[in-house]
């Protein structure tokens, strides 16, 4: 059986279009409210990213961070993230969610414990920021045993040997750092750039499904569309900041801020 | 199945192919981005450290800069004082800056001129470690960026003028605690960026693998003087020895340490135990943490039951730190080392009596070490041996002894 993630990117090309895939932090601003935020974008996104917030996160940017910083102050436990999951596919059974953090979460809850709970709440695939391949070989093929994808990661620094290694072992979908800097940069690299890395990278093995983020915001979105898909997170945590800040809606301001961005790739 | 270290292999290189020590401390938890210029930087220094022209430089270095050896001197008064114990401090705080943080400073701007880098960056938490890298990369001709929390540049005054006399760049961390850990992370985070053109210094033997045997592999030039000095003082390595050093991420204790791995010398630990009747601390092996992951390597951490790394607090700025070297968790599951820990209030008062009775002065962090010697030396005889490694100078303190004391001597 194809997993949710194949399904929604085979969708996309019939569409001709790249799937959008959105980040928010589980918890941001508040439980309630991320799940609202997820029920609405899912209109326009095709694949929705959830972060499970850390305290002390090595690759993300100011706007991930400050997204995760009000979701743990707010008391965000893992099984909440679970909870807003399992929320979300009650009414969206089809579409695919991903979890998206760092190792030492699942690693204190245990890894099979963890994986049990993805499963039971309908997660259909995970990013782990900092386990890297190949000590991420051993989780990965638990993941796979339960039909959950587990998302490698590759960078600009990645050789083509250890590309060709990674995308060999790699699932559904795959993820390519468009440059050298945490979530949220400013892209620094020329998107025709950007798209000839990955194109090179597409050329291993174009059944991949290969999805490009860091540095993704409406300005640069429509650049990029050649792609697989396309992640927007950072400028999405930016938009929950500022309407906080300006006593607005998040849930209202971040679905039309999805809608705008889904429309330039259509 | 216990652990154990192995003979005629140094610590360092006792870890398996995912480079973890014991099988569950270290390795390397890192963003895909920083996997090739962390192998790039393993082969490079695998064969430096091989390189006999690199082994003469940074000796000749260690020598003429850095100032080898330091002094091995007895402290009659205080040995005089609490009556046991003889007592030794190994003052590593005459090396050139003030303290032990020089030797991994020096050896990374080494490496980063041969990886043909221009910039380099590094953390600080007491400071010394940014003092130090901004030193030697002045020295070396390399432009220096210091990662530091905002709460540690208030209280480090006197060692953020040096950096930036040095012409270094101090960015404040002002995420999280604003602390060591927001520095290390925030730095890490730089490097992520800018790994291309840019070397990181790790300040401590923590972080990716990489950075803890480099950090290691050059304060170990402690114990190669040490274990000399000893020799000679004594004719031959006392049978009754105990090495006491502080230990926040673990860089000197190692140091200290290493070259007396396989004698019967005992090794003794002080995390900081932060202010008296605090649940706050930075004493993750003596309060039995569960192990976790912080910046890069599984290691004992304070941190909730969910994973969440956890605040700390101590006077000592270099010790406060919620992991602990990956080296130091091996040592302590293999038994080889103890772990205890010293509240601020006896550092405060062990920094009092050593500076009033000797002609040394040691920092907030030595302190700690200090207050376990004072502890332990009056239940001894006069045959057994303490040395503490007397790690840095207490002028960089000069403002919070002051603000706790009344009084500030040296």
């Amino acid at each position: 059986m194809k997993s949710k993630i194949s399904e929604a990117f085979n969708n996309c090309k019939k569409e001709k279009r790249p799937a959008l895939i959105t980040y928010t932090v589980a918890g941001d601003d508040t439980k309630n409210n991320s799940l609202k935020i997820l029920n609405k974008i899912s209109k326009h996104a095709d694949i929705l990213e959830l972060g499970f917030a850390h305290n002390t996160p090595i690759a993300d940017g100011g706007q991930i961070q400050g997204s995760s910083y009000r979701a743990l102050k707010n008391g965000i436990k893992l099984k909440d993230v679970f909870q807003i999951v399992k929320s979300f596919k009650k009414k969206y059974p089809n579409k695919p969610i991903i979890l998206m953090g760092y190792f030492n979460l699942i690693y204190q809850v245990g890894e099979n414990n963890f994986l049990n709970n993805c499963k039971s709440s309908g997660v259909d695939g995970l990013i782990i920021v900092d386990l890297p391949y190949p000590e991420n070989k051993n989780f990965a093929n638990k993941c796979k045993k339960k039909s959950i994808n587990f998302i490698q990661l590759l960078s600009p620094t990645t050789s083509k040997d250890r590309m060709k290694k990674i995308i060999k072992d790699s699932h559904d979908m795959i993820y390519y750092i468009s440059m050298l800097s945490t979530t949220g940069g400013k892209l620094k690299v020329s998107p025709k750039k950007i798209l000839q890395n990955y194109n090179k990278i597409k050329r291993i093995n174009p059944k991949k499904n290969l999805v490009i983020g860091f540095g993704i915001t409406n300005k640069t979105i429509k650049s990029l569309k050649s792609a697989d898909g396309l992640v927007v997170g950072s400028m999405l945590c930016k938009t929950i900041t500022n309407s906080l800040k300006m006593r607005q809606n998040p849930v209202t301001k971040l679905d039309k801020v999805v809608y705008n961005l889904k429309r330039q790739i259509i | 199945m216990s652990l154990k270290i192995r003979k005629n292999i140094p610590l360092i290189d006792q870890h398996d192919k995912n480079f973890m020590y014991g099988g569950k401390f270290g390795g390397n938890f890192i963003p895909e981005t920083l996997k090739k210029p962390i192998d790039d930087l393993t082969k490079l220094f695998e064969k430096l450290r091989r390189d006999k022209k690199f082994l003469k430089d940074r000796d000749n270095y260690f020598k003429n800069y850095v100032g080898a050896p330091t002094p091995f001197i007895k402290l009659e008064n205080l040995t005089d004082h609490l009556g046991g114990a003889q007592i030794y401090a190994k003052v590593v705080s005459e090396a050139n800056g003030g303290a032990h943080k020089i030797y991994n400073a020096t050896v990374h701007c080494l490496i980063a001129k041969k990886a043909g880098k221009k910039y380099i960056v590094g953390d600080t938490g007491a400071g010394y470690a940014g003092k130090m890298l901004s030193m030697a990369a002045k020295k070396f001709g390399l432009k220096c960026k210091i990662f530091m929390g905002a709460k540690d540049i208030k209280r480090q005054r006197p060692n953020v003028e040096a950096m930036r006399k040095n012409g270094a760049e101090i960015v404040p961390v002002t995420t999280g605690s604003q602390t060591l850990v927001d520095a290390v992370s925030e730095c890490m985070r730089y490097w992520v960026s800018n790994c291309d053109t840019t070397h990181m210094c790790v300040g401590s033997t923590v972080g990716p693998n990489i950075f803890i045997k480099i950090c290691a592999w050059s304060t170990a030039q402690i114990s190669r003087e040490l274990i000399k000095q000893v020799k000679e003082e004594f004719g031959k390595i006392p049978e009754k020895l105990k090495l006491i050093n502080c230990v926040g991420g673990g860089s000197s204790a190692a140091g200290f340490w290493n070259e007396f791995m396989e004698t019967s010398a005992q090794f003794i630990g002080v995390e900081a135990g932060g202010p008296r009747n605090s649940k706050l601390h930075a004493a993750p092996l003596t309060n039995g943490s569960k192990i976790g992951i912080l910046h890069g390597a599984a290691q004992y951490v304070i941190q909730d039951s969910e994973g969440q790394i956890g605040s700390t607090e101590s006077i000592s700025a270099g010790l406060d730190y919620p992991g602990i070297s990956p080296l130091h968790c091996f040592l302590k599951d293999t038994k080889r080392a103890r772990y205890t820990s010293a509240s601020d209030e006896e550092a405060l008062k062990a920094y009092q009596l050593v500076s009033k009775l000797e002609n040394i002065s040691p920092s907030l962090e030595p302190s700690h070490a200090f207050a376990e010697a004072i502890r332990l030396a009056p239940k001894l005889s006069s045959s057994e041996i303490i040395i503490v490694n007397s790690c840095g100078d207490s002028l960089k303190d000069k403002d919070i002894i002051k603000q706790k004391l009344g009084s500030y001597i040296r």
